[in-house]
Parts: C-alpha cells; sequence; structure tokens
C-alpha cells in the first residue's frame, strides 16, 4: 500500500469531503493563501475557490461562531484552530453554543460542524504552545472528540467527522504531521467510537491514544523483550465516546490496566477512563489502574526539560510492571 | 529490624511439625537459604531454610516440640538487637485474640472506651485481627469466592500483602480437603496397656484415611490374570541382565506399574480426579507405587511410566523407596501420582481391597502370582494365576469404566511382549 503522510491524509480528507459535499467548508487563519500553518491545507484554494477556502483574522470566538452559525443554517463547516492551545478563546462559542444548540432548541437546530486542529507538545514550544486540552472538550456533553494516532485514522476519522450530524472536536497531534503510513487509495470511513487493538496480549491492557499510542508502543515493545508480558494494546482514537466494549473485553481477560495520555493527570480524560474500569470492571481487576501522563507542571521549555515532563517508554514499561507484579 | 520466621507448611498436608533439630544455635549467623532446622512432617524429615540473613537471637521451640504451621520458630536479626518487645508480643500473641473477643462481647455498649482498652492491652493489631481487614484485589476476591476459598487461610504476594490473582490461583492447586476430621480413638480403658505417641505421619494416615473413607463411595472389580507368559518373560529378562551383569532385577510390581502406566494412557477415562469443580483430567500418567515405612505407608510416584523402559522404572521404584525408608522424600515425590498400585503378593495374600489414594480415581491391588487347577479347554491343567482388585471412586467413574479399564490392562498383563511396543 501506498504510504503518505499524516498531514497529507488529512488534505485528502478535506478535499475529498469537500468534493463530495458542497456545503463543505474551511475556516480559520492561515488556511487559504499560505495553505495553512501545518500546510494540511495545501492546494485547497486553488481547487476549491476563495469562497469554500476562507482566511480570517486572528479572532477564534468570532470565526469558531461563523463555523456555528453556518452549520445551524444547513452548511457543513471546518473550523481550523492554528493550534487548540488558541482554541481556548472559542471555548464559549464551542461549549455553550456549538454543544447546546441541539438540546436548547429542543433538536431544531443542529450543529455540524468540526473544529479541528493542532494540539500537544511539539518540541520547544513552551507552556503555552504545548498544552494536551482534549479534556475540556470531552467534558461537555453534546461535544465528540476525535484524536488520531496514524494517518490512514487521520483520513478516514476526519471524513467520518465532517459527516457527523454533531459537533466533533478534532485535535492533531503536532509531531504527528510529518508521520507517514499506509494509507488505502480507495474511500473509507472510521466510526466514531470505535477503538483499535494496536497490539494482542493476556497480560495487561495498555489505553493510549493520539501521539501517547507511540510511546504505548515503544513501552509495550520493552516489557515484551525485558519481561515477557504481553500487552493488550488499545489506542482508543475516539475519546468520547470512548469504546467501552472494547475496554471491558480487554480487562475482563487481563486483568490490569495502564492508562497513558499525552496531557496533565487531573480532570483528565485519562483520570475519566481510569474512574469507569475502577467501578464498571472493579471485580475483574487485580491490581490497581495504573496511569502515566505529562507530569503536572507547565510544559518547560527546554528540550530536555520537555521529554523529561511527557510520558516515556520506560514510565510506560515501569507502570506496565507495576500493574503486573513485577518488580520495577 | 528483627524478622520473626514460622513454621512451614513443608508438605501439601502438613498442618503441624516436630522441630526435630535445630541446626543452628542462638548467637550463630545465618544466610537466606541456608538449613536453620531439620523438621518432621506428616511424611518426611525436611530440612527448612532461612528466608532471612542476620543472627540467629533466639529459638522459640525446642527440639523435639510440636509446632503449628504459622507459630514463630526463631528470631533472626542484627547481632545485640534488642527484641525484648518482639518475644513479649509473640509469646502474648498466642492468648490474644480469644482475649480481645472476649472484651467485645461483653461489652456491647461500651463503644469506644472499651476499644481502646482492648488495644492497650491486647495483642498488636495485626494479631488481634481475626476480625481484622484483609488486602486483597477485587478479582482475587471474586476468585476465591467461586472457588470457596477462605482469603485469611491464603497469604498475599502483592504490596503490603495484597493477595491477588496468582495467590489464589496457587492456594487452590492442594486438592481442597474438608476441615481435618477429629480422630475418633477407640476406648481401651478395659485391658491394661500401654500408649506410644503418634509419628506424625501416622496422624496424617490416620486422619486421611477416616477423610477418604467417609468421603469416597469405593466399589471394587475383581479379576484373575494369567501370568503365565509374564512369568516366563521376566525369567528371560533376569536370566539375560544376569549374563549382561546389568545389576538389576525386574520384579513382578516393575511390570505392573508398567502395564497399567500404558493402560491408563490408552485408557484416559480412569486416569482422572474428582474434585469440587469438576472431572479433573490429568496430563500425566503417574503411578504411585506404596512403600510400606516403618512408621506406616508412603506412595512414591513414577511420573509417566508408560514412556519409561522397564529398566527405568525398576531403577526409579528401588530409588524412591530407598529414600522413602529414609524419610527423604519431597512432597511432589509422594503426592503427584493419579493412578496407585499396592501389592501384598510378597505375603502370600489371595487377594485383597485397599483404600484409595487421593486424588487419584482408583487404586489396584494385587494378590501373589500362584500356581492353581484350571480349566483350560474342558481340561483341568495348572495354571499361573494373579488376582487383583480395582477400587474406584464411584463420583469420578461407574463401573463400566473400571471394567473396560481392567479389560486394556488384563490385555497388557496376559501379553506382556506388549510392554516393549
Amino acid at each position: 500500500m501506498r504510504e503518505i503522510a499524516f498531514r497529507q491524509a488529512l488534505n485528502e480528507a478535506l478535499a475529498e469531503e469537500m468534493k463530495r459535499d458542497e456545503d463543505v467548508f474551511l475556516i480559520g487563519e492561515e488556511v487559504a493563501e499560505y495553505n495553512g500553518a501545518y500546510k494540511v491545507s495545501k492546494g485547497l484554494l486553488d481547487e476549491f475557490g476563495a469562497r469554500r477556502v476562507i482566511d480570517t483574522p486572528i479572532t477564534e470566538a468570532g470565526f469558531a461562531g461563523i463555523g456555528i452559525g453556518a452549520a445551524m443554517a444547513g452548511l457543513r463547516p471546518v473550523v481550523e484552530m492554528m493550534t487548540f492551545n488558541f482554541a481556548i478563546l472559542a471555548l464559549d462559542q464551542i461549549i455553550n453554543h456549538a454543544a447546546k444548540a441541539r438540546y436548547m432548541s429542543d433538536g431544531q437546530l443542529s450543529v455540524p460542524l468540526v473544529v479541528r486542529g493542532a494540539g500537544g507538545a511539539g518540541g520547544s514550544l513552551a507552556a503555552q504552545h504545548s498544552q494536551s486540552l482534549e479534556a475540556q472538550y470531552a467534558h461537555a456533553p453534546g461535544l465528540k472528540v476525535m484524536m488520531p494516532a496514524t494517518p490512514k485514522d487521520a483520513k478516514g476519522m476526519l471524513k467520518t467527522a465532517i459527516r457527523d450530524p454533531d459537533p466533533v472536536i478534532f485535535i492533531e497531534s503536532e509531531v504527528l504531521y510529518g508521520l507517514n503510513g499506509e494509507v488505502p487509495e480507495e474511500e473509507y470511513l472510521i466510526p466514531v467510537g470505535k477503538a483499535d487493538k494496536k497490539r494482542e496480549g493476556d497480560d495487561c491492557t495498555v489505553i493510549s491514544w493520539s501521539r501517547a499510542l507511540h510511546f504505548a508502543i515503544q513501552g509495550a515493545d520493552k516489557v515484551a523483550e525485558d519481561d515477557g508480558v504481553e500487552v493488550d494494546l488499545i489506542d482508543l482514537r475516539t475519546v468520547r465516546p470512548f469504546d467501552r466494549d472494547m475496554v471491558a473485553e480487554s480487562v475482563k481477560r487481563t486483568n490490569r490496566v495502564v492508562v497513558v495520555e499525552e496531557g496533565w493527570p487531573f480532570a483528565s480524560v485519562g483520570a475519566s477512563i481510569s474512574e469507569w474500569v475502577s467501578r464498571e470492571l472493579f471485580d475483574w481487576l487485580d491490581a490497581p489502574v495504573e496511569r502515566v501522563h505529562q507530569r503536572d507542571v507547565p510544559m518547560p521549555y527546554a528540550f530536555n526539560l520537555e521529554t523529561a515532563s511527557l510520558p516515556s517508554a520506560d514510565r510506560i514499561a515501569d507502570a506496565i510492571r507495576r500493574a503486573c507484579y513485577i518488580e520495577v | 529490624m528483627a524478622e520473626v520466621m514460622e513454621m512451614l507448611a513443608l508438605s501439601p498436608t502438613m498442618e503441624e511439625g516436630v522441630l526435630a533439630e535445630w541446626l543452628k544455635d542462638e548467637g550463630d549467623s545465618v544466610e537466606e537459604g541456608e538449613v536453620l532446622a531439620e523438621v518432621e512432617t506428616d511424611k518426611a524429615t525436611m530440612e527448612m531454610e532461612s528466608f532471612f540473613s542476620g543472627v540467629v537471637l533466639k529459638l522459640l521451640a525446642q527440639d523435639g516440640a510440636t509446632v503449628k504451621v504459622g507459630d514463630p520458630l526463631v528470631i533472626i536479626g542484627e547481632e545485640g538487637e534488642d527484641i525484648s518487645e518482639l518475644v513479649e508480643e509473640l509469646q502474648s500473641g498466642a492468648a490474644a485474640p480469644s482475649e480481645s473477643a472476649a472484651k467485645e462481647e461483653k461489652a456491647p455498649e461500651g463503644g469506644e472506651e472499651t476499644e481502646q482498652a482492648a488495644e492497650a492491652e491486647g495483642a498488636p493489631a495485626s494479631r488481634a485481627a481475626d476480625g481484622g481487614r484483609i488486602k486483597a484485589s477485587p478479582l482475587a476476591r471474586r476468585i476465591a469466592e467461586d472457588k470457596g476459598l477462605n482469603l485469611r487461610d491464603i497469604s498475599g504476594s502483592g504490596p503490603g500483602g495484597r493477595i491477588i490473582k496468582r495467590d489464589v490461583e496457587a492456594a487452590e492447586k492442594p486438592a481442597r480437603r474438608a476441615p481435618a476430621a477429629e480422630l475418633v480413638g477407640s476406648d481401651v480403658s478395659f485391658v491394661p496397656g500401654e500408649t506410644t505417641r503418634l509419628s506424625q505421619m501416622r496422624k496424617t494416615i490416620a486422619r486421611r484415611l477416616v477423610e477418604v473413607w467417609q468421603s469416597t463411595p469405593h466399589f471394587y472389580l475383581t479379576r484373575q490374570v494369567d501370568m503365565a507368559s509374564m512369568m516366563e518373560r521376566r525369567k528371560e529378562i533376569n536370566d539375560q541382565l544376569a549374563a549382561a551383569e546389568a545389576g538389576l532385577k525386574i520384579s513382578v510390581n516393575d511390570l505392573i506399574v508398567k502395564a497399567a502406566a500404558m493402560a491408563l494412557a490408552d485408557y484416559p477415562k480412569m486416569n482422572v480426579a474428582f474434585t469440587p469443580d469438576g472431572l479433573y483430567h490429568f496430563d500425566e500418567v503417574n503411578i504411585g507405587v506404596a512403600v510400606a515405612v516403618e512408621e506406616g505407608l508412603i506412595t512414591p510416584t513414577v511420573r509417566n511410566a508408560h514412556d519409561k523402559s522397564l529398566g527405568t522404572i525398576a531403577r526409579e521404584i528401588r530409588e524412591l523407596a530407598g529414600r522413602a525408608r529414609e524419610g527423604r522424600l519431597t512432597p511432589e515425590e509422594y503426592s503427584a501420582h493419579t493412578f496407585s498400585i499396592s501389592k501384598l503378593g510378597m505375603y502370600d495374600i489371595d487377594e485383597f481391597l485397599a483404600v484409595i489414594n487421593p486424588p487419584d480415581a482408583a487404586i489396584l491391588a494385587c494378590g501373589s502370582v500362584q500356581q492353581i487347577p484350571v480349566v483350560e479347554d474342558g481340561e483341568l491343567t495348572v495354571g499361573t494365576r494373579m488376582k487383583i482388585s480395582l477400587a474406584c471412586d464411584h463420583r469420578a467413574v461407574d463401573g463400566a469404566v473400571g471394567a473396560e479399564f481392567l479389560q486394556v490392562l488384563v490385555r497388557y498383563l496376559e501379553n506382556p511382549m506388549l510392554l516393549f511396543v
């Protein structure tokens, strides 16, 4: 199969959906003339014109609101946030309007909107530009949150998000844009709320998503080699609603869980999944749920400290060993 | 920090042990894994190794003392360490739980005050903890409940002594026994005599046989076997072994062990055990061979005898029986049987019925090989015969299964060349 980069997979998803449905349009900072801050929208202005690929001023709340209004009026906007660090400015629009419109209008309004852009740490971008903020969106009923980890998933999931009748928050890890991977030529969709098994094993379930999944793969390789521990590795892909069926099936088999996320530990997506596992799967647990996450501090600017702050293969391997009662 | 070592369960059925001899004295230094003492268990005299490195600070049992599994035996720590508090604690420990329990019963409305008083006077929390909290993973709790195991009987290997899945699974391994039957003795007061102390082995035999006899419905199947061919072949083999100066003789018993193992391998329905969870199908064919020893009876086990040559079986049985008489078998060597054989032929016993040796579903009792008058083709002639009786656990197998197994077994016994195929 051909290999393309994560950013190109997203670009194909946008182009294909815009071709398929005239109501789909892209709006955001630098998406048109500059081809996108991360080149995800490369060539789209030339192909679809300025009516459907729209540059905005630096006004996150404003263009998010335009997207929501357009969605209510029947269009299918894709709002690009240059990064989700800046989307904080649009939180009122997203949480108070996009997430609530269907409920408050008793179903008369819907908001088929995608808010997408870069998230997570990018390598010495410092505290304000290195945040994993998925918990803010996953917190609110009315929003779906999708976070692909591979080029193939990025394309299939973005196409699904664009076709979804309700608002979807679509967070792309900044360091994954350049990641190459196999992507089918023919059309495919990856459903909302379906996780993907990255590795089969009976000893310990590891749950992750987005960039942290790649750390988790390394951690699983490490314990397989050093300790003979076979990890059942789950890529959630959609963090809300997450794939309870796959998690439950796995944990009932392994009796041990490690949740790995890129962001902070408190009130996080990982915290909620741990809570759900501890409550719903209590009788199947042979060890407390272990967690690996970014250290609970603002992201340091220094590259070595950023690395020390993020989850790592070693920290994940140690967490798996603790869950398996292997001396660390 | 001083550590206390307790009497270990050195065999699967051991409930108490006699401290035969201390090999270390107070003041001696000891390494982890070094032998501390010899302990007479219900089956054998075993070496007990130290879990700790340090200096033996205090021996808590004298040579010859009977000590329950789990009771403190020895304190090991650093030279000159003050252990007076620990010793006091251990000595009051035995009495404490019942004392504090009595107090709680007495004063239902005493509330906090009583509790505090009990705490102040009573044993350390961990020990007063007959009603204390047991740390176990949710999964371990659920498995224990499903299997009917009491978490109190299981020691935890997780952090802080947490009982986890592997501990419950390990605890389940030795076949679950009903609570040890109280030994009821006979009234001998009308006749003068004297009583000798029961050895650990005698006590175990007594207890286990009562249990087996009460819990296992036995039925018996007896058959006569034509041993003429077998005896001829055996003589031939032994003559050739002697001529080759092999230093080895094959006994009738060795041949029966081999035949039984091959028959079980052919007919696995007999190679089972009845357990509370269901019928257990053994993956190995292991023959326990009853050996009389000074203090009683033990069944050293030949593992997978169907795969072994007669010579290997003969040598193994000699070696195991020798160590059995010295009380030096390991628990695995006398516990891993799946079928047992008892033979009293050397005492000219015609036939007898044996008591099943758990977990096996059957035991084969063999009488002596005799020259007797038999009718062959309507003619009275002299035959070479042996009577065998199979005692079966009726919970595990039915009469037809036992009879079919005997057919397979007799085919091997009457056609001994099959033993070499």
